[in-house]
C-alpha cells in the first residue's frame, strides 16, 4: 500500500486518465487553515488544519456521475474514479448536460502548493495580545476570531481544460464589550494575509462606540429613518443575490418572478441608479475567473466546469440586469449565461458621501452596527427577518447621541431598493451574518426613510 | 448487534493514535488526545421526478489536541502514517506555543472515569450506503410522481451519513464509534395565478437507516396523499389578523422552538459568554441556575445523548465522556446546563455531562447540544383535547422560517400549516401566520402539555454553532403543548404591503 499523497496535479492527470467514462472532470481542492478564537481577553481555542478533496464527475452520454473523497492516496484512486464512472451508467440523463468547456489554461497550473500556517499571525498575535492588556486596563472585554484559509482549486477535464486558482481567504471579527457586558460593539475585516490588519485601531474605534452607549435611550418598535452601514448592506445584498437564481424566477417562486411568467429582468427595483455586480478581478477581492462545481443544482452545473467568468451587472441603473444561470438555464430562459461568481460589489454612480457624512447629514434617525439572524420569512416577497445587533445608535442633529435597544425587524432587500433615498461611498467590508460562507464584498451605507423595527429586543 | 464497518477498522487507528500521544507526552503536553473520523455523506435532489444533482462524499482525517502550560494546541491531518500524527502532535504543541500569549485562563479539564477501548454503533436495519443510488432515485422519482399533476412541481431530497469515530486519550479511553442518520423531504408547490405557495413533507431527520423510507417509522406514502389537498386550501385560506391568540402547536413545530429558545439557551460556554463575539450568550445567565422561573409549572426539559434513534446519540462524546441523560428544566424552573470538561470544571460541576462534538477530523470538539426534549405529561390530553380547550387561536404544524436574538430572548417562527381554531375546533387553514414572543413569556405562558401519545422527536442535521463554523445534528422531543395570549403577525403586512 503506497501511502504518499501524489500532488494535486497528478492527481488530476492520473484521474483523467483512468477514467472510462465518455468525458470526466476532475477537482482537487486543497486546503489549509489557522485560527485563534479569543473571549474575555484571553484564547479560547486554536487550530491549524489541512484538507485534500478528490471530486471526479463523470460522463456518460448525457448522464453524470458525482464522487468525492478526502485524502485519497495513489492507490486509492482508481477506485474512487470507477465509483464515479459507475455512477454515471448509473445515472438517469441531466438536463443540465452540455458540451465541457473548451480546452484552455487558467492560472499557474503546474506551481506547487503554499499551505498557510499559525504563522500567519506572527504579528497579529502579539498585537491582539498588547490589546488585550489595553482593553483589560480600561474596562473592555475583547471577544472575536481570526481565520486565515488557503485553497488551491485545480480543475481538469477531458476536453483538456486547466484551470488553477489560489484563494487566501482571511477575517477578523472583534467585539468590544463593557466588563458588566452590558454596552457591546462590533467590527471586522477582510484580509487577504493579515498584513494589513492594525488591530490596535480597530479596538480604538470599539472604544469610541462604546462610550456612544454610556446614554442609553429607548425606544419603542416603529419605521425609522435608519443608516445601514457596510455590512448591514452587505449580509441583505447577499441574501439578495443568493435568490436570484434564473432557474426559481422563471418557475414562478422567487421575489424575481413576474406575475403571469417569466421574470422580472429589464424592470426597475431602484429610483436611485444603483449597480450591484460581481467581478472576478475586482481589487481586494479577486475570486476565481471560472466555474468550478462540485455538484449539478438549480443554480450550478457540473457540465459549466471551467466555463470563464466576466464581470457581471445584476442590478445596472437601479434595473434588474441579470439573474444566476448556467448554460442550461439560460437556454431555458432565453438569457444570457450568467454563472455565479464569489464576490458581490454595490455602488452609486456618484461615488456618495461616507459613513461620517452621512451621520453628520441626519436631522433625526437610527445608525446601526450589524444585523444578525437573518432568515427568510416570505421567498416571493423576500421578505427577511433578523435582529440588529452591537450597537443601534440615535442619531441627532448630525451627531451620535446615545444607544437604543435593540430590534427585530422584517424587511425585503427588494423592497428597500426601492425606497432607499441615499446610497454612500462604497468600501470593503465583512459581513457579520454570512461571513462563513461569503466575505468578498464592497458596500455602502444606506439610508432608508421607514426601516421596519417590528418589536424590541431585550438583547444587550 | 450492528458492528462498525471492517474497513474502518482497518485503518492504522491504534498505530497513529500511539504515534500522536507519545510525540506530545515527549514534548510535556499535560493532556493529548487523538481522534480519528471518517464522515460519509450522500445527497441527492429530484426537481419533478428527475434527478437534479447527486453528491457521494467523505471527509477522512484525523486531529490532535492538546493542552501544553494550560494552554490548547490543536492541529490535524490527513495523510494516515504514524509519522503525519506525530507531526501533527508536534504542530498543536507548537500552536499552543503560539497561541500563549494571548491565554490568561489555564486550561484544565473535569475528571472522567477511562473508558477503555469500548465500542458502540446507532440504532438501525439498513446501512444506506448500501442501498444502490437508482433504487433511492426510483423511491423518491416514484413519490414525486404520485404528486405531480395535483400540484405544479415537486422537489426531493435525501441526505445520508455515516460518522465514524475513534478516539483515544492520554488518560487511557479508546472509543470507537460508527452512527448512521438520514433526512428525506419532498415540496410539493403550487400557484394559482397570482399567489405561489409551497408545502413540505413533517417528516424529522432521524438515527435511523434506510428502513426508514420503507415504513418503519414514519408512513411516507399516507403523509403525501394528503398534501396536494392540503396545499390546495392553504392557497386558498384567509390572511390572519395579527393580534394575540391561544396557541397549540405541534410537535412539528415546537422542536425547533425548543432548539431556539431552550437548547441554546442552556449551553453553559454561551451562558458565560465564551461565543459572546459569534452565536451570542444567554438570558439564563450562570447566576439564574435554580431559581430561574424559565417556563409554567408543567415545563420539564431533559438533556440526553441516549435517545434512541436521537441525531445527537453518541455513546461517548468527542472528549472521552459517556453519553448521559439530564434535567435542565424541572416543574418550570433551570436546573442545568449542557456541558463539556472545560466548561463543567470551570463551574464546579464535578463531571461534564457529555456535549462535546466536532463535526469533522479538521474541526476542535466544542460544547455541542444534546437531544434537548419537552417532557409529555403522563396521561396527559390529546393534541385534539388540547384545541378543544381553545375558544380563538390557531394550531401550527410544521417547521419553516426562524430567528432569535443573540441572547435567545426574542423569537418568530413560521411554520408549514396554520388552522384556525374557533370554539375548540378546527376551522380551516390561514395563510400569513408568524408567531413571535419572549422565551421566558412564552414558556410561562404554556398551559398544558400533551401525554406521551403526542410525542415525537423532531430535530435537524444542521444546527450551526462555533469558529470556524460547525454544524451538529440533534433530536427534539416534544409532546402537543397549549400556550395562552402569543402574539401573532400578519407576514405581508410585516413586508409593508
Amino acid at each position: 500500500m503506497s501511502e504518499r499523497m501524489s500532488t494535486p496535479q497528478e492527481t488530476v492527470e492520473r484521474a483523467l486518465s483512468l477514467s472510462r467514462a465518455d468525458d470526466c472532470v476532475v477537482i482537487v481542492d486543497e486546503g489549509s487553515s489557522a485560527n485563534l478564537r479569543f473571549a474575555g481577553n484571553t484564547l479560547t481555542t486554536n487550530g491549524v488544519a489541512r484538507s485534500s478533496q478528490l471530486t471526479v464527475i463523470s460522463i456518460v452520454g448525457q448522464s453524470s456521475g458525482v464522487v468525492s473523497r478526502a485524502a485519497v492516496r495513489p492507490d486509492q484512486l482508481a477506485d474512487v474514479v470507477a465509483a464515479a464512472d459507475q455512477a454515471a451508467r448509473d445515472a438517469q440523463p441531466s438536463e443540465d448536460a452540455r458540451p465541457l468547456a473548451a480546452g484552455a489554461s487558467t492560472g499557474d497550473w503546474d506551481r506547487g502548493v503554499e499551505p498557510t500556517t499559525i504563522d500567519v499571525f506572527r504579528d497579529f498575535a502579539p498585537a491582539l495580545g498588547e490589546s488585550f492588556a489595553a482593553a483589560e486596563a480600561s474596562g473592555r472585554r475583547l471577544y472575536g476570531f481570526a481565520e486565515h484559509i488557503l485553497t488551491s482549486s485545480f480543475v481538469g477535464t477531458s476536453s483538456g481544460l486547466r484551470a488553477r486558482h489560489d484563494q487566501p481567504t482571511g477575517r477578523l471579527e472583534l467585539n468590544a464589550k463593557s466588563r458588566d457586558m452590558s454596552r457591546s460593539a462590533w467590527t471586522g475585516v477582510a484580509t487577504r494575509d493579515f498584513a494589513d490588519v492594525d488591530v490596535a485601531a480597530l479596538d480604538a474605534t470599539l472604544a469610541r462606540r462604546l462610550d456612544w452607549a454610556k446614554r442609553r435611550v429607548d425606544l419603542p418598535a416603529g419605521r425609522y429613518e435608519t443608516i445601514l452601514p457596510p455590512t448591514a448592506v452587505s449580509d441583505l445584498m447577499i441574501y439578495l443575490y443568493w435568490s436570484a437564481g434564473a432557474r426559481d424566477a422563471a418557475d414562478g417562486r422567487t421575489v424575481f418572478s413576474k406575475p403571469g411568467g417569466g421574470t422580472r429582468i429589464g424592470e426597475r427595483l431602484s429610483d436611485v441608479p444603483v449597480r450591484l455586480y460581481s467581478d472576478p478581478a475586482h481589487p481586494g477581492i479577486e475570486c476565481a475567473p471560472f466555474v468550478v462545481a462540485h455538484a449539478s443544482s438549480r443554480e450550478q452545473s457540473v457540465f459549466d466546469n471551467g466555463l470563464a467568468l466576466d464581470a457581471t451587472d445584476w442590478i445596472s441603473g437601479g434595473t434588474l440586469a441579470n439573474l444566476v444561470q448556467t448554460r442550461h438555464s439560460a437556454e431555458l430562459t432565453g438569457l444570457a449565461v450568467t454563472p455565479q461568481i464569489d464576490n458581490l460589489i454595490m455602488t452609486s454612480p456618484d461615488g456618495g458621501r461616507s459613513l461620517e457624512e452621512m451621520i453628520a447629514g441626519t436631522e433625526r434617525g437610527l445608525l446601526l452596527t450589524c444585523l444578525w439572524y437573518i432568515r427568510e420569512v416570505d421567498p416571493q416577497s423576500l421578505l427577511l427577518t433578523g435582529l440588529t445587533r452591537d450597537g443601534v445608535y440615535l442619531v441627532e442633529n448630525g451627531e451620535v447621541v446615545g444607544e437604543v435597544n435593540n430590534f427585530r425587524f422584517n424587511e425585503s432587500p427588494v423592497d428597500l431598493l426601492g425606497r432607499l433615498t441615499e446610497v454612500g461611498r462604497s468600501e470593503q467590508t465583512l459581513p457579520r451574518e454570512w461571513n462563513d460562507y461569503f466575505t468578498r464584498t464592497v458596500m455602502p451605507a444606506i439610508r432608508v426613510p421607514d426601516f421596519n423595527m417590528s418589536t424590541v429586543s431585550q438583547a444587550n | 448487534m450492528r458492528q462498525i464497518d471492517p474497513d474502518f477498522l482497518a485503518l492504522p487507528l491504534r498505530r497513529l493514535a500511539d504515534a500522536a500521544l507519545q510525540r506530545a507526552h515527549d514534548l510535556g503536553a499535560e493532556y493529548a488526545a487523538f481522534r480519528l473520523e471518517r464522515v460519509r455523506s450522500e445527497t441527492l435532489r429530484l426537481f419533478d421526478a428527475r434527478l437534479e444533482g447527486s453528491m457521494d462524499a467523505d471527509d477522512l482525517g484525523f486531529a490532535v489536541r492538546v493542552i501544553k502550560d494550560g494552554t490548547w494546541g490543536f492541529a490535524s491531518g490527513i495523510e494516515l502514517t504514524p509519522e503525519a500524527a506525530a507531526r501533527a502532535a508536534e504542530e498543536a504543541v507548537r500552536v499552543a506555543a503560539v497561541s500563549a500569549p494571548i491565554n490568561r485562563e489555564p486550561v484544565e479539564l473535569a475528571p472522567e472515569p477511562v473508558h477503555a477501548d469500548v465500542t458502540w454503533v446507532s440504532a438501525y436495519d439498513v446501512d444506506p450506503f448500501n442501498v444502490p443510488l437508482r433504487d433511492k432515485v426510483e423511491l423518491l422519482g416514484g413519490w414525486s410522481s404520485g404528486l405531480l399533476g395535483r400540484v405544479d412541481h415537486v422537489s426531493a431530497s435525501l441526505m445520508q451519513v455515516k460518522e465514524q469515530k475513534f478516539y483515544a486519550d492520554s488518560a487511557g479511553t479508546v472509543t470507537t464509534q460508527q452512527r448512521v442518520r438520514l433526512h428525506p423531504v419532498l415540496t410539493a408547490m403550487r400557484s394559482d395565478g397570482d399567489r405561489f405557495d409551497d408545502m413540505r413533507t413533517l417528516a424529522p431527520p432521524v438515527g435511523r437507516g434506510f428502513e426508514y423510507l420503507t415504513g418503519t417509522g414514519w408512513d411516507f406514502p399516507a403523509e403525501l396523499a394528503e398534501i396536494p389537498d392540503l396545499l390546495t386550501e392553504k392557497l386558498k385560506a384567509p390572511s390572519v389578523e395579527a393580534g394575540r391568540y391561544d396557541l397549540v402547536i405541534d410537535p412539528s413545530n415546537l422542536w425547533l422552538t425548543i432548539h431556539e429558545s431552550i437548547g441554546h439557551a442552556t449551553e453553559l460556554d454561551r451562558a458565560l459568554g465564551y461565543e459572546a463575539a459569534y452565536a451570542g450568550t444567554s438570558f439564563a445567565t450562570f447566576d439564574k441556575l435554580g431559581t430561574l422561573e424559565y417556563g409554567s409549572p408543567s415545563m420539564n426539559i431533559v438533556g440526553d445523548r441516549t435517545a434512541e434513534h436521537g441525531l445527537a446519540t453518541v455513546g461517548w462524546d468527542d472528549e472521552g465522556v459517556e453519553g448521559q441523560s439530564f434535567d435542565i428544566v424541572r416543574d418550570g424552573t433551570l436546573v442545568g446546563y449542557q456541558l463539556d470538561r472545560r466548561m463543567a470544571l470551570l463551574k464546579g460541576f464535578g463531571r461534564s455531562n457529555g456535549c462535546a462534538f466536532a463535526d469533522s477530523p479538521g474541526h476542535v470538539p466544542m460544547q455541542r447540544m444534546a437531544n434537548v426534549s419537552l417532557q409529555p405529561a403522563e396521561g396527559g390530553p390529546s393534541t385534539e383535547e388540547l384545541i378543544s380547550r381553545v375558544e380563538r387561536g390557531v394550531y401550527i404544524m410544521g417547521d419553516k422560517s426562524w430567528s432569535i436574538d443573540m441572547q435567545r430572548y426574542n423569537f418568530q417562527f413560521t411554520g408549514q400549516r396554520f388552522y384556525r381554531i374557533e370554539n375548540g375546533r378546527l376551522a380551516g387553514q390561514l395563510r400569513d401566520v408568524a408567531y413571535q414572543a419572549t422565551t421566558t413569556d412564552f414558556w410561562r405562558s404554556m398551559e398544558a402539555v400533551g401525554g406521551p401519545q403526542t410525542y415525537v422527536l423532531g430535530g435537524a442535521f444542521n444546527c450551526g454553532k462555533g469558529q470556524p463554523g460547525q454544524v451538529a445534528p440533534v433530536s427534539h422531543g416534544t409532546p402537543s403543548a397549549l400556550f395562552r395570549g402569543v402574539r401573532i403577525l400578519n407576514t405581508v403586512q410585516e413586508g409593508g404591503k
